[in-house]
């Protein structure tokens, strides 16, 4: 079943926008983050006039009714992800604190100096930095899979890093720059057999495609919110249960604790132990939208239908004379397109194309060393989600034909 | 935006004048963009009575920061020293002839702070330098 695209752009009031009389937006830069459907706005908007109250304190109708729509959205994005439980989904600020609470609770109670941490070389700094923070103070030792040159895992060389082994593997389900969607119920079935802990940043899978942590069998996962249609200021973390209960808290504070004497406390259980204070609350209704959103599209005609945009866009990119594509083919690789063009520097490229209502991204999009590997210090990146359309590709492809014309 | 890539910036990007690194030099100093990895080094030469004799800057990065690299480079030979500590944004805001947002703003600043974290002889080329 193919989207009824119109249908679906109708339901986000920005991209009705036009940035300078005559100037539509055409917004390719949904991996840094999704637009809002009017849904997840109307949702915190009726939140806050109508249910404000803080959670799992007052008696009172508001605080009742808050608490309900906090769990309740709890309720939603653990079925989203088919997790055993709502207990499982501990709510964070975004990816990186998810990562970081697995970093800094977990990893200490569990690691010592010496011990291993296998990553890959593309990930995204929040999955490298709270490694090396730890390497610094614990001194454990990193190892990366690599990348080849096809912009896909070296999974040779990734079960010759298991004999070492690691205590923990964490990877990205699909990299924010190449694309690149990772074979991660191999990947992870792999780390298990070795003895690993897992965790997966699905900070770019969980919003494309179907993900199961059931079926991967993952033992953590982390995502946030406003990749996915939702607010910012929010992201979860799923864990099993097992783990999530033999780990110590993270942040101290309210909510988290059962019982607090001068000297001591006593932790509260799954998922508050982990939700230290005044939580946000609007963003987690808005978040439990967002999932209401996807679900009523279908995951899979979401994945479908970025498929079909990719497929043409590399098609129509690689035609232009001068442009570099990096990732794999479009058959590993979800909707994105990083690109180098010989005659200007990314970011004059994503400056032409501002100029023309193209919203791309140029950097190193947060993966600094995956540049290097491949050389180059920036790229430019257009990348797609359920409302992008063919339309919006060939924008890009005029507004790089534009660029080529200044800068020859 | 046509604007931002006048033929003057899109000249002085393909066409550096002062490109290039002086050895010997009496001060050099390099450092990067975190946002897009724009990288200058700056190497001057001085005289005896304390002005720039010399100068040349090499890297890599966008339009906006090579260019104004080049323009800025072009502006302090012959001056004295002391005028190149007191450069401000606005002197390079003026060598470009154009108005920048706050992300390319800090394109066009990085040969600047460079500049004078070298010439006051800093470790780190900090934003505050600029302002």
């Amino acid at each position: 079943m193919s989207l009824d695209i119109e249908h679906i752009r109708q339901d986000f009031p920005i991209l009705k926008r036009e940035l300078r009389p005559g100037v539509k937006l055409v917004y390719l830069d949904s991996t840094a983050t999704a637009q809002k459907p009017a849904s997840v706005i109307e949702a915190m908007d009726s939140f806050y006039r109508l249910s404000n109250a803080n959670i799992h304190r007052g008696v009172h109708t508001l605080a009742e009714e808050s608490t309900a729509l906090y769990e309740q959205a709890r309720e939603k994005i653990a079925r989203f992800i088919n997790a055993a439980s709502p207990r499982q989904v501990i709510y964070t600020r975004n990816t990186t604190e998810s990562l970081n609470l697995v970093a800094y609770t977990w990893a200490r109670a569990n690691l010592k100096p010496g011990d291993l941490v296998i990553l890959t070389e593309m990930e995204h700094h929040s999955n490298l930095v709270p490694w090396h923070m730890l390497a610094a103070e614990r001194g454990i030792r990193l190892e990366f899979i690599p990348v080849a040159e096809n912009g896909l895992l070296d999974l040779d060389a990734y079960k010759k890093l298991l004999e070492l082994g690691p205590k923990l593997v964490s990877f990205t389900h699909m990299s924010n720059v190449l694309g690149t969607i990772n074979p991660a119920k191999e990947i992870i079935a792999l780390a298990h057999a070795a003895g690993a802990v897992t965790m997966l940043d699905g900070a770019q899978s969980v919003p494309h495609f179907a993900v199961d942590v059931k079926a991967l069998d993952v033992d953590f996962m982390a995502f946030s919110a406003h990749k996915m249609l939702g607010p910012t200021g929010i992201g979860a973390l799923y864990g099993k249960t097992a783990l999530l209960e033999a780990m110590p808290p993270f942040l101290g504070g309210g909510d988290m604790i059962k019982e607090v004497k001068l000297r001591s406390f006593r932790a509260n259980d799954l998922p508050y132990k982990f939700e230290a204070g005044t939580p946000a609350i609007a963003e987690a209704v808005g978040f439990g939208a967002a999932v209401d959103y996807l679900n009523s599209v279908g995951m899979d005609n979401v994945a479908a239908h970025e498929h079909e945009i990719t497929e043409y866009a590399l098609e129509r990119l690689e035609e232009i004379p001068g442009v570099k594509l990096f990732g794999p083919e479009a058959k590993f690789k979800g909707g994105v397109a990083a690109f180098t063009l010989d005659c200007a520097h990314p970011h004059d490229v994503a400056q032409i194309l501002d100029g023309d209502g193209v919203a791309v991204r140029a950097g190193h999009h947060c993966a600094q060393p995956l540049h290097e590997k491949f050389g180059i210090p920036a790229t430019s990146r257009a990348s797609f989600y359920l409302y992008s359309t063919k339309e919006e590709v060939d924008r890009l492809v005029d507004g790089i034909y534009k660029v080529k014309k200044i800068f020859s | 935006m046509d604007d931002l890539y006048r033929e003057v910036i899109i000249e002085h990007y393909k066409n550096p004048a002062y490109r290039g690194h002086l050895d010997p030099h009496d001060y050099s100093f390099e450092d990067s963009n975190p946002l897009c990895g724009d990288h200058i080094e700056i190497t001057l030469q001085i005289s005896a009575d304390g002005a720039v004799s010399d100068a040349r800057f090499d890297g890599h990065g966008c339009a906006i920061s090579q260019a104004s690299a080049d323009l800025l480079i072009e502006s302090i030979i012959g001056k004295p020293l002391e005028d190149v500590r007191h450069l401000t944004k606005q002197d390079v805001l003026d060598l470009l002839g154009i108005e920048l947002g706050p992300v390319r703003l800090k394109c066009a600043l990085l040969s600047l702070k460079v500049l004078k974290a070298g010439v006051y002889g800093l470790g780190e080329a900090s934003d505050s330098l600029v302002e």
